[in-house]
């Protein structure tokens, strides 16, 4: 869901970005980070409790909380909140296994 | 390993103010920020600031983010910012670890201002991590610099400054308000904010808080709870209100990981947030040639970061060897900005929490 009307900011439709998302085809916007793309999508769920098994939204949405990591074109605990949506990335929603990289 | 006389951490107002006198004075500066773009949570706030004119009053968060950047253009040659860059760690011997792009680098500064700004709380009830419970900052964030709407109906926890003024922005992209909710018995921002809300048709329920969430992957409505003198809940006043998000606005806590690491003095201020560095006069830690400004060292406006940056600045800059051409002036006035923000019975828990964490000498 977009802002369509805002009496201080403007919402001008840019271009389509396109990624996947568990393997389902997606569609984002310039300047989107995947996150926002994602809840604009209408998906809220994007990791889980590793202990309780229950899912997560994100909270902070400015990189503090770390709910909203994902593993992104293979690397693990990507912050998606703070990551810029590039055309064709490979957005997965399981996390549970760590890889170490860097 | 490259080496460099001034890092700072942190692009927001406190950095970005900071960055600015540092490099009026001399100094060459490392500004090192791990968002996409700098000027930290500036850049979502489209309400015009309070304050006086050396402060941007009555300029928009976004525009003023915009200033301080642009202020910076003219340095260029002296200035080297590195962005979506995390500073990871802060050692005793100055060294900082930075990943970025998936990569982890090491450099080493002379001198570091900590400027890393803070977090939102969280509220403990029952099924608080449903998707769909979101910080109010993070519900700005996705409106304003994304354009994308957190829910259709959503409930706010919480009644500060921040509170008011998000669950306004969420009413001008369109969400319905359902309530506001506040613990204490009175709203704890500005009233020029609530009543905009109140006129708007948004109830403020005073002594009342979110007890439990209900959804089975999402959040699909709250129970309520009134709470008693001693904040407890009273039995049999439990309501439902069906709401797709819900915003937790219940106050930030500085984020004090890096100097914390560093094993810099710490001291836990409850008026301030949280955990914040022990501070000579001059921004100075514990730990020598290492500063703090902004909401690391206690919660505050962005108006009193921006002013604490340029002080910090100023005086780092100072210890450093650079005078700056107008220190003398420039000191007297920013300290001069510095008391009139915290003035005030609005400004008493603030001098009251400076006051526990100034200290004389770090001996």
């Amino acid at each position: 869901m977009r802002i369509e009307k805002h009496p201080i900011l403007s919402f001008e439709k840019k271009p389509e970005i396109h990624f996947t998302f568990n393997g389902k085809q997606l569609i984002g916007y310039l300047g989107d980070t995947i996150a926002s793309a994602l809840h604009d999508n209408g998906i809220m769920h994007y990791s889980n409790s590793i202990l309780e098994e229950r899912p997560r939204g994100f909270y902070c949405a400015i990189g503090n909380c770390g709910s909203c990591s994902m593993t992104v074109n293979g690397v693990s605990n990507v912050k998606t909140c703070m990551t810029e949506l590039v055309e064709g990335m490979e957005v997965v929603s399981d996390t549970d296994e760590v890889t170490i990289h860097g | 390993m490259d080496k460099f006389d001034l890092v700072i951490i942190g692009g927001g107002p406190a950095g970005l103010s900071a960055a600015r006198i540092a490099l009026e004075a001399g100094l060459s500066v490392t500004l090192i920020d791990r968002s996409i773009s700098l000027g930290g949570q500036l850049i979502k706030q489209t309400h015009k600031f309070f304050g006086s004119k050396a402060q941007y009053a009555k300029t928009r968060g976004i525009d003023i983010a915009n200033i301080l950047i642009n202020d910076l253009d003219e340095y260029k040659d002296r200035l080297h910012i590195l962005k979506e860059a995390t500073v990871v760690a802060l050692y005793k011997d100055y060294v900082i670890t930075v990943y970025q792009f998936n990569k982890y680098f090491k450099i080493q500064a002379k001198s570091i201002i900590v400027a890393t700004g803070a977090s939102e709380k969280v509220l403990a009830f029952e099924n608080n991590d449903l998707p769909g419970i979101y910080g109010a900052g993070a519900v700005q964030t996705l409106m304003n610099l994304y354009g994308v709407l957190p829910g259709k109906e959503v409930v706010m926890v919480g009644s500060g400054n921040i509170g008011l003024i998000v669950s306004y922005q969420m009413i001008q992209a369109g969400v319905k308000v359902k309530a506001l909710l506040e613990a204490s018995d009175h709203i704890g921002g500005y009233l020029v904010h609530a009543s905009k809300l109140v006129r708007l048709g948004v109830p403020i329920l005073t002594r009342t808080t979110v007890k439990k969430a209900y959804g089975k992957n999402k959040l699909e409505k709250i129970q309520t709870v009134e709470l008693d003198e001693q904040w407890n809940y009273i039995e049999g006043t439990e309501t439902e209100i069906s709401c797709d998000a819900l915003c937790i606005s219940v106050g930030l806590t500085p984020l004090h990981q890096l100097l914390s690491m560093a094993e810099i003095d710490m001291i836990y201020v409850n008026e301030l947030g949280g955990l914040i560095p022990k501070l000579k006069k001059n921004y100075e830690t514990s730990m020598p040639r290492v500063f703090a400004c902004g909401d690391v060292t206690g919660i505050e406006e962005a108006s009193s970061a921006m002013v604490e940056g340029k002080l910090a600045g100023l005086l780092a800059s100072k210890s450093l060897g650079f005078i700056h051409p107008e220190f003398e002036l420039l000191e007297k006035n920013l300290v001069e900005q510095l008391n009139n923000l915290r003035q005030g019975p609005c400004g008493v828990k603030i001098r009251l929490g400076l006051e526990k964490a100034e200290v004389n000498s770090h001996d």
